[in-house]
């Protein structure tokens, strides 16, 4: 049995190792409660089914079958990238917290920003691994008919950055509500995100300067993910504009890294009942 | 199963000069002055007072109990110590740092109330999360998860997933997360919740150990019989204020306060003498005093009645528990 040896190694060493050594240790922990998740492995499966689909769907059009399967391809993705870290990044802290796990793990000399970073590390590494595997079958179909598919690649890169926005809202929102409205809350900032240059057609439309300052404030405010969108362009094969995808995977990161922030300040302000 | 293993090395000084340190002058390892916290009713409105003006001292190298009915504010109390709410009014020092310091959470282990742990995981995937979290390095980690387990009688179910395991090994795998990184204080919310009396026995022998080995614990618990049997000092909380706070036996008078006798058979109104139950073939009685006793057994001598037991009545931990909760009932002008 260890006594004061394996207990002075309890003593608190310098702030930022430990800091990494507990992100690391929850993080580890949420990658493990994800893959041993049947619902993800059940998203998993769909996703992969609908790529291969994409395939019998490229058989119906006329010509631009690379296009067809390209574009479903990376759509699927996508939108189980988005299922995936709605559905678990909403549940992810709750769960924590409605099976009182969470009493357990902050009693420790755990700060509780390192266990929302912890859930975010672990939770985009579960996404960055469906994405991997999606993105692998997508290949396979396009190596198979001796396609292209180096020119994906930002795109499933920026594909990536979004869905580190979206989990980081998912976690500021389960973070201060229950979980059915946090999950409707973060599909509401996806699909503003989407949207939000209907908002610079509002603004023209628009003739008090006191309107058009709403919206632009709105419009700088909301997360504008139609910049991290650029599937069209590299599925079409159209040039992007210099450094567009240094731009977009700067804000989208930058962004997604302010909306942690947040939630780490949220969570840090909630008391456990 | 195997039970808790409590046999270990004892460290006359602890392992921070700690142990055995139980007089009344040492700096206290948790110190509460003026705690309140209230909680919001339903819809925002009213508010429900779970902690009022709450003063407490757990002493290096003593076993506290903090003892109190349900809803008496011991989780609340526990929680604002591990910085899972905020007071409204008071503070709290451990180690004389705030709770929000991990600096201060380092130097302890906790076990919920009725705790639930990831499911997902083996026992010792458990222990590593834990040691990780609670700063033991990888080596350290390998040489506690084993001992620890033996420790708490999990021996062989190092890698069984925790969804299969029954509500007390749960409970035994709480108490070694607790206290696999060897923490100066160990605070227990009800810890022998849901065991058998055999695992509550073990229970106990664990936190004797730890206190022989110059550790601190803090528990709450219902049965008192427990507390009764193994604390240095107990507190009584009832509706969120402290009723009764000391040592056992400076609480507990040891002056026998009745005697309760019993016959094969009865008597017919004896003086001084309550018939508390009876079937005419044996009863049992109650006397106030010593007089009345012997009078009373001189009399059951002549009636040829025979005595089987003779019991003196103490004031045990229960009355003076309930004695507490019932005064708190009361109006203040009538206690």
């Amino acid at each position: 049995m260890k006594t004061a040896a394996a207990g002075a190694q309890a003593l608190p060493r310098s702030a930022l190792p430990r800091a990494q050594a507990a992100i690391r240790a929850i993080a580890l922990n949420t990658f493990r409660e994800a893959i041993r998740d049947r619902v993800l492995y059940l998203l998993l499966v769909f996703a992969l089914a609908l790529i291969a689909l994409s395939r019998l769907l490229s058989l119906l059009t006329v010509g631009n079958e690379e296009k067809i399967i390209k574009d479903v391809g990376l759509s699927a993705i996508s939108l189980f990238g988005v299922l995936t870290s709605v559905f678990v990044g909403v549940s992810l802290v709750f769960k924590e917290i409605e099976r009182r796990t969470v009493y357990t793990l902050l009693a420790n000399p755990v700060r509780r920003w390192q266990f929302v970073t912890g859930k975010f590390v672990g939770l985009l590494a579960v996404l960055a691994m469906n994405l991997s595997l999606m993105s692998l079958a997508l290949f396979g179909i396009l190596w198979l008919r001796g396609e292209s598919t180096w020119a994906l690649l930002p795109g499933l890169v920026l594909i990536l950055v979004e869905l580190a926005v979206i989990t980081a809202f998912a976690l500021l929102f389960s973070s201060i509500t229950n979980p059915i409205l946090a999950a409707l809350m973060t599909f509401a900032m996806y699909v503003m995100g989407h949207l939000s240059w209907s908002l610079m057609l509002l603004k023209a439309k628009l003739g008090s300067s006191a309107s058009a300052l709403a919206c632009d404030l709105v419009y700088w405010v909301m997360p504008n993910l139609q910049r991290l969108d650029i599937k069209a362009a590299v599925v079409h094969g159209l040039p992007l504009a210099p450094g567009q995808f240094f731009f977009a995977l700067t804000y989208g990161s930058c962004y997604a890294l302010v909306v942690l922030a947040l939630a780490c300040l949220a969570f840090e302000r909630k008391d456990f009942n | 199963m195997n039970g808790l293993e409590t046999v270990r090395p004892v460290n006359a000084t602890g392992p921070r000069g700690t142990a055995g340190s139980r007089d009344p002058g040492s700096a206290p390892v948790i110190e509460i002055r003026g705690l309140r916290k209230a909680f919001r009713g339903h819809l925002g409105f009213g508010r429900t007072v779970a902690v009022e003006r709450l003063d407490l001292a757990v002493r290096p190298g003593e076993i506290f109990g903090l003892l109190g009915p349900n809803g008496a504010g011991k989780t609340t109390t526990f929680k604002m110590m591990l910085g899972l709410l905020r007071p409204d009014r008071g503070e709290i020092r451990l180690f004389g740092r705030l709770p929000t310091d991990p600096a201060a959470r380092a130097r302890l282990g906790y076990l919920p109330e009725n705790p639930y742990f990831y499911d997902y995981l083996t026992a010792t995937e458990f222990l590593d999360l834990y040691g990780r979290l609670q700063g033991l390095g990888a080596a350290a980690r390998r040489a506690t998860i084993a001992s620890t387990l033996t420790r708490v009688g999990l021996v062989g179910r190092e890698h069984t997933a925790l969804r299969k395991f029954s509500k007390g090994m749960v409970q035994r795998l709480g108490l070694a997360q607790a206290i696999q990184h060897d923490p100066e204080l160990v605070i227990l919310d009800e810890p022998m919740s849901g065991l058998d009396p055999i695992g509550r026995r073990e229970v106990r022998d664990l936190i004797l150990s730890l206190r022989a080995a110059g550790r601190t614990v803090l528990f709450s618990s219902h049965i008192l019989q427990d507390a009764e049997m193994i604390c240095d000092r107990v507190a009584i909380l009832a509706h969120g204020r402290l009723r009764s706070e000391g040592r056992l036996d400076e609480l507990i008078s040891d002056k026998v306060e009745w005697f309760e006798v019993s016959l094969r058979g009865s008597l017919a109104d004896p003086a001084g003498a309550r018939l508390v139950s009876g079937d005419g073939r044996q009863s049992l009685w109650r006397l106030d005093d010593v007089e009345a006793l012997t009078e009373f057994m001189v009399r059951a001598r002549d009636a040829g009645v025979e005595i089987v037991s003779v019991w003196p009545k103490r004031q045990t931990l229960e009355d003076l528990f309930l004695d507490r909760i019932e005064r708190g009932r009361r109006p203040e002008g009538a206690r």
